[in-house]
């Protein structure tokens, strides 16, 4: 395997709780411009693997690198995200008290320090920038309303709004479509493939419909371990993952 | 300049106030019915300070999301700060006469000034030291707790500690800031003297001034891109600080300016009312301004100003009124508030106001259809 052209190496990660091996010497990769999903069931590991991509927990053992240059599990959390990674989380959260664009505006990259925000005034590039997120994640006729306002699929459009605005590399999206109604899952779906290509994305989800209307390429996880790998068709007819998941 | 109805109906009430307290009391015969007293003009400016004290608290609470009970010692550090250099000015004209030393220093058998009193003979020094303080204990105190990541309940009982424990140690004599008497008896500031009208008015003036300016000030941050990130963080913390921001940061800036304004607030408060002792770090003293913020309407700055004068002016009445019943009422106003009126006595006017306008199209639209 040419390991230089991925553009994330988990290697032999593991993470234990209280004796219990969330990830047990879990090794992934993934490709550059990829749309990857993530399935398993609970307790399978999903959620402690983003977290360690994020910064949020410290493996015990193991490597993770983002690209060639950024050793992931010495960076704190603001500084991932500052390298590229951008995590959208299971529950959405928008801030409620700002209006659509003021979101957006606040998940421009750039000096986020205090002092800099206090002076801050948009340019117009970062305001074309936010115009254009608007458009791709449908909330253009939104743009000045109160994020408390929106419906559910419209929040979470919002939500991977404002990792689009990072311009992240690595996109890592923890159940986009749970809770959505039909219509919001088809656009939520159009949605993830047309970001596929540009950034790299990874996405968790239950949805088997979904995962096989998005995924080119699928990961089981179990206990902590890849358990099969490859498309939905191939995922689908592995014995150990009828066994542990899909027979269930 | 601005936008919102509230901040400018809030500055022009504060134009309209120290013209008129000023116009009313030098201008106007104490004969007349117009004229307003010393005593008044003391009154407005105490409620003013008050104003600018919960104009402090609502910018981290309303805006940040930090529930500071310990502003009152922010407010009474300044407010010893401004009681040095008045008890400096008083000079040989102290009961022991004594060039030097304060009063209370003679008495306690001091023979020289401690160092920490050097330099409050100098306007400028103390007026710094006023603001600066506050905002240096705000700064150690916040760099150490949001570092720790301290927040919710655990750094409103931090924060209600510290305000107790400097009420326990300026209570000791061998502080050096007068023991439970604190400083009183000044003469006069900046060479004007403390009891006449005309310095009255000033001081008065002064603090409209010195409001209107905070306002401004905390308007500008919340307006500004800052102001979004604080309400981000206040609303959900994590999410902003995994957007890149550092929460502790903004955070900590906020805290130390708020200690800054509660200082300078303290300082006018002072020669005003003309007396500064330990009392003024109780704990009841910090809790009272978060119900005054909360009455006002939290999250609006003009809000907290208009509740701090609201409830100032009703303690006013009640405790020379019902004395007894003046704190049952106060616990009652604020578990009313926060049952009934979540967004204070703005969020009731808002109500109000949209309810108006409602009525106002439904008519408009009864009277097309007829």
């Amino acid at each position: 395997m040419n390991v230089r052209d991925k553009i994330l190496y988990l290697e032999k990660l593991t993470v234990s709780f209280d004796g219990f091996k969330a990830l047990d010497a879990l090794t992934l990769y993934v490709e550059p411009g990829e749309l990857r999903c993530i399935i398993g069931p609970n307790g399978a590991g999903k959620t402690t693997m983003m977290d360690v991509i994020t910064g949020k927990t410290r493996p015990d053992s193991g490597t993770a690198w983002f690209g060639r240059r950024a050793n992931l599990i010495e960076m704190s959390e603001p500084e991932i995200v500052q390298a590229g990674i951008g995590r959208k989380f299971q529950k959405p959260t928008v801030f409620e008290h700002l209006t659509v664009f003021d979101n957006l505006e606040l998940a421009l990259p750039g000096t986020k320090t205090f002092w800099a925000s206090l002076v801050a005034r948009l340019t117009p590039a970062q305001r074309d920038r936010i115009e254009q997120v608007l458009d791709i994640i449908g909330l253009a006729n939104q743009r000045g309303v109160l994020a408390s306002t929106l419906a559910h699929g419209q929040k979470q459009w919002l939500e991977i709004g404002m990792l689009l605005m990072q311009e992240p590399e690595l996109l890592l999206v923890d159940e986009p479509v749970a809770g959505m109604t039909p219509q919001e899952t088809e656009r939520t779906a159009a949605l993830l493939q047309s970001l596929a290509g540009e950034h790299s994305v990874v996405v968790v989800e239950h949805d088997m419909e979904f995962v096989r209307s998005i995924a080119r390429r699928v990961t089981v996880l179990h206990e902590g371990r890849v358990l099969a790998e490859g498309d939905m068709d191939y995922v689908q007819n592995d014995q150990r993952v009828i066994d542990v998941y899909l027979g269930a | 300049m601005f936008s919102d109805r509230g901040g400018t109906v809030l500055l022009a009430i504060l134009v309209a106030a120290g013209v008129g307290a000023a116009v009313l009391n030098l201008a106007v015969p104490p004969s007349s019915a117009l004229h307003v007293s010393t005593y008044v003009l003391t009154l407005v400016g105490k409620y003013l300070c008050y104003a600018m004290l919960a104009i402090a608290v609502d910018l981290i609470w309303g805006y940040c999301g930090i529930l500071s009970l310990g502003h009152a010692a922010f407010f009474s550090l300044g407010g010893y700060a401004m009681g040095m250099y008045l008890m400096r000015q008083i000079g040989p004209r102290g009961v022991y006469g004594d060039p030097l030393l304060p009063d209370f220093m003679v008495f306690l058998n001091w023979k020289s000034l401690p160092w920490f009193w050097l330099g409050f003979n100098h306007f400028w020094f103390a007026a710094f030291m006023m603001a600066a303080v506050p905002a240096l204990l705000a700064l150690v105190f916040g760099w150490l707790a949001f570092r720790s990541r301290v927040t919710g309940v655990y750094l409103s009982i931090m924060t209600q500690a510290l305000s107790y424990a400097l009420m326990l140690a300026f209570f000791r004599n061998d502080m050096g800031f007068g023991g439970n008497n604190g400083f009183t008896d000044f003469k006069d500031i900046l060479g004007f003297d403390l009891h006449a009208d005309s310095t009255r008015v000033v001081l008065l003036l002064v603090t409209c001034l010195a409001l209107a300016a905070t306002y401004v000030a905390c308007r500008k941050i919340v307006d500004s891109r800052a102001g979004r990130v604080m309400a981000s963080i206040r609303d959900a913390e994590s999410r902003t600080r995994f957007l890149g921001y550092r929460v502790e940061s903004y955070k900590l800036w906020v805290f130390v300016f708020s200690a800054a304004v509660a200082g300078i607030a303290g300082a006018l408060y002072v020669p005003q009312v003309g007396i500064i002792n330990p009392g003024e770090f109780a704990p009841i003293n910090s809790i009272e301004v978060v119900i005054w913020v909360a009455v006002g309407g939290r999250g609006t700055l003009y809000g907290a100003a208009a509740g701090a004068i609201l409830v100032n002016y009703a303690k006013t009445f009640f405790t020379s009124a019902l004395p007894e019943v003046w704190l049952y009422a106060l616990g009652a106003l604020f578990v009313l508030v926060t049952l009934f009126l979540p967004r204070g006595l703005t969020g009731l006017m808002d109500g109000l106001g949209r309810a108006h306008e409602r009525a106002g199209q439904d008519l408009i639209s009864r009277e097309a259809d007829g």
